[in-house]
């Protein structure tokens, strides 16, 4: 039975045929694993799908080392349910709870602490993979680990990624003494970062549609597991507590001139003049800290039913500067600004075909416009002449071209997929769309 | 033995939603079914997700000869014996092929009665016990896509009242869950009315509500009781040429 599948941009939809996988052997017509379809884009889209969201046992934890092993559909939300209460936290999160263990490795996600913990893969010890030709192996930083390399972010075209290993890490709390200081400007943002590299969570939320002397006004966050002795006596009756406050729901679709130009402007106003003071000081649950948008269910329907893009890149850390200038610039005479706009500054980062590297990362998002994808190939230019490249898992119209200039190893990782992927048996429509496999 | 429970059919998707349940509140956890290595997998993730204590042990219904030394092998047999085992089958084969029917019939009915006869018995001696069961709106009013699986469940549910009038004063207590459609493994693949469609959590939730409150028959959404009521309303010189 063939069903309409979009990811969480709802853009683009395809008719796929989607079915359940819970580690059976998979038969040989070409397919994609899909987790919870959190990616905003193609990245999960094949004609034929198999969802691992039912293949989502736990199958061991050591409590001594915290090291926990589990099939790969389990989300993190679920992670966090049974384990927080044990004081273990996860090593690190993206800005959502609601994705697979498979889906964090195969996009090696990061969170606010790369810059001292990198992406989710520098966890993992090993993995189970099932190639794309049914030979299922154990793969690690030293076991076949070339195939591991081009696993971690390789966008699920390595094979299906069965169980996953690696380690939570200890917490006292389930609090995050958190603190926020707002910039007026993009010169000032930047020296935050550099000032506060030793704060183990760190990112800003800045405004890219303010111009002048304000140009890039931001709120720096920063954050750390609180101890308990940090915490208040009401905090300290129950501080390992898992839930936080309730969860609304954005029942239908938002008309699109919802989010024009001028709301965004108003909501930038509001967000950075809620916080009165210049800094802020507070100790809150981890959940508005890591998962601000995941109170609001089905949030990616405020951009209504022709979805949005999202749009996040990395500059190195030399050009990231003048880069970021030069991106908003243009952000600013298009009128386009994203109402969550969120910059990032990476530590180093090792990797074969992930996302990360050291400098400074801007997410924005777009709703779906004429002429929007016109303009993102102008930004790509602009990213791609400055070193910079385009995260994957976010990406639903880059062209092949700008991906494979801006991704330093893709030989190497187009080289082991010909090997394990030769037919190819494993593909996705965005790796047809970048030309990863031949369409 | 207090606050255990045991789940037959230990592996389907409602059975799962429903240990999940039990162990969040505390329950330990006796699981039984067909597949011990799927059943190992999952009593290790409750254990590891509860810290409750869950065993398993491999019984296929079909096989009744094996139920009674199955149950006697048990340390100590659970106050609440849910069953969730099912099979849906090939109806189109079963109409030509007796063994595709025959697995129907016993899946669905006689291996389940074998099983639940001799919990019930042992409920009925010790004077308390608490017995909810999966059957389905199929077994309410035969069709011809599905009369097969449909006449096992009608068996099941007459059963499961029976048994309920023979224990009701014996402080044993029978639910007869008699969802309509479940998105499950046995229904994927197809085409299921979204509203008339429960999720598995749904139906853990419903049954163990309906074990704790002593409910007797519960259909989860409550539009199904009506549907069904129509479905047996209409004549039956009008059904047998309706197309269902």
């Amino acid at each position: 039975m063939k069903t309409t599948v979009a990811n969480w941009s709802n853009y683009p939809s395809k008719e796929s045929e989607l079915t359940y996988w819970r580690g059976e052997s998979i038969d040989d017509t070409p397919w994609i694993a899909r987790g919870m379809g959190r990616c905003y884009g193609d990245a999960s889209l094949s004609d034929h799908i198999l969802s691992t969201i039912k293949h989502n046992h736990i199958l061991d934890f050591n409590p001594e080392i915290g090291e926990i092993c589990c099939q790969s559909g389990i989300t993190l939300n679920d992670l966090l349910e049974v384990f927080v209460h044990k004081g273990w936290f996860l090593p690190v999160t993206p800005g959502t709870k609601f994705i697979t263990v498979g889906g964090a490795l195969a996009s090696d996600v990061h969170g606010k602490n790369h810059h001292v913990a990198g992406c989710f893969g520098d966890h993992v010890s090993h993995c189970s993979l099932i190639l794309p030709n049914g030979q299922r192996i154990d793969c690690s930083p030293t076991k076949n680990s070339e195939i591991f390399h081009a696993t971690r972010g390789g966008m699920g075209l390595t094979g299906m990624i069965d169980t996953v290993t690696f380690r939570l890490k200890k917490i006292e709390s389930s609090y995050i003494k958190q603190r926020q200081i707002k910039a007026k400007n993009l010169g000032e943002v930047l020296e935050l970062f550099n000032e506060y590299q030793s704060h183990t969570y760190s990112m800003a939320w800045i405004d890219c549609l303010k111009g002048g002397k304000n140009f890039g006004r931001s709120i720096m966050m920063m954050g750390e597991h609180a101890p308990l002795n940090e915490l208040t006596d009401q905090q300290r009756k129950n501080p390992l507590c898992g839930k936080s406050g309730l969860n609304i729901n954005m029942p239908i679709n938002l008309p699109s001139f919802v989010l024009s130009n001028f709301s965004v402007r108003a909501f930038n106003f509001l967000y950075y003049n809620k916080n009165f003071k210049k800094e802020i000081e507070n100790t809150i649950h981890y959940d508005p800290f890591f998962y601000p948008l995941d109170s609001i269910l089905h949030w990616n329907r405020m951009y209504g039913k022709k979805g949005f893009v999202q749009y996040q890149f990395v500059l190195p850390l030399n050009s990231s500067e003048a880069g970021l200038r030069k991106v908003m610039n243009r952000i600013q005479q298009k009128g386009w600004g994203s109402f969550l706009t969120v910059l990032k500054l990476f530590g180093k980062q090792d990797s074969l075909i992930s996302f990360p590297m050291e400098g400074y990362t801007l997410a924005l998002d777009f709703p779906m416009t004429k002429g929007l994808f016109t303009f993102l190939d102008e930004l790509d230019q602009l990213v791609l002449e400055l070193g910079g490249r385009v995260y994957l898992s976010k990406d639903a119209r880059m062209k092949a071209e700008t991906f494979r200039k801006s991704y330093p190893n893709i030989q190497e990782f187009l080289s082991i997929l010909k090997k394990i992927n030769p037919n190819p048996s494993v593909q996705s429509d965005l790796a047809k769309r970048l030309s990863i496999i031949a369409s | 033995m207090n606050n255990s429970i045991l789940i037959i059919g230990a592996t389907s998707d409602v059975a799962r939603s429903c240990a999940y349940i039990y162990a969040q509140k505390q329950y330990n956890l006796v699981l039984a079914g067909r597949t011990p290595d799927e059943l190992q997998v999952l009593a290790k993730d409750i254990t590891i997700r509860y810290d409750v204590s869950c065993s398993y042990f491999k019984v296929d219904l079909m096989d009744t000869s094996t139920h009674a030394e199955a149950i006697n092998s048990l340390s100590e047999i659970p106050d609440i014996t849910l069953c969730f085992a099912g099979y849906l089958g090939n109806h189109e084969l079963a109409i030509n092929d007796w063994q595709e029917a025959e697995r129907i019939i016993q899946t669905n009915y006689s291996g389940v009665v074998s099983f639940i006869n001799l919990i019930a018995n042992h409920y009925e001696a010790q004077g308390q016990g608490s017995i909810a069961v999966l059957s389905s709106v199929a077994g309410e009013r035969g069709r011809q896509s599905n009369y097969l699986y449909g006449s096992a469940k009608a068996g099941l549910t007459a059963y499961l009242s029976g048994l309920r009038n023979r224990l009701a004063s014996r402080g044993v207590h029978v639910v007869s869950v008699i969802p309509g459609f479940i998105d499950t493994r046995m229904t994927e693949g197809l085409d299921l009315p979204k509203p008339l469609t429960a999720s598995p959590q749904q139906v853990a939730n419903a049954v163990f509500k309906a074990v704790k409150k002593k409910k007797n028959i519960i259909y989860v959404l409550w539009m199904w009781r009506f549907i069904m009521l129509i479905i047996k309303l209409i004549p039956e010189s009008i059904f047998k040429r309706m197309k269902l």
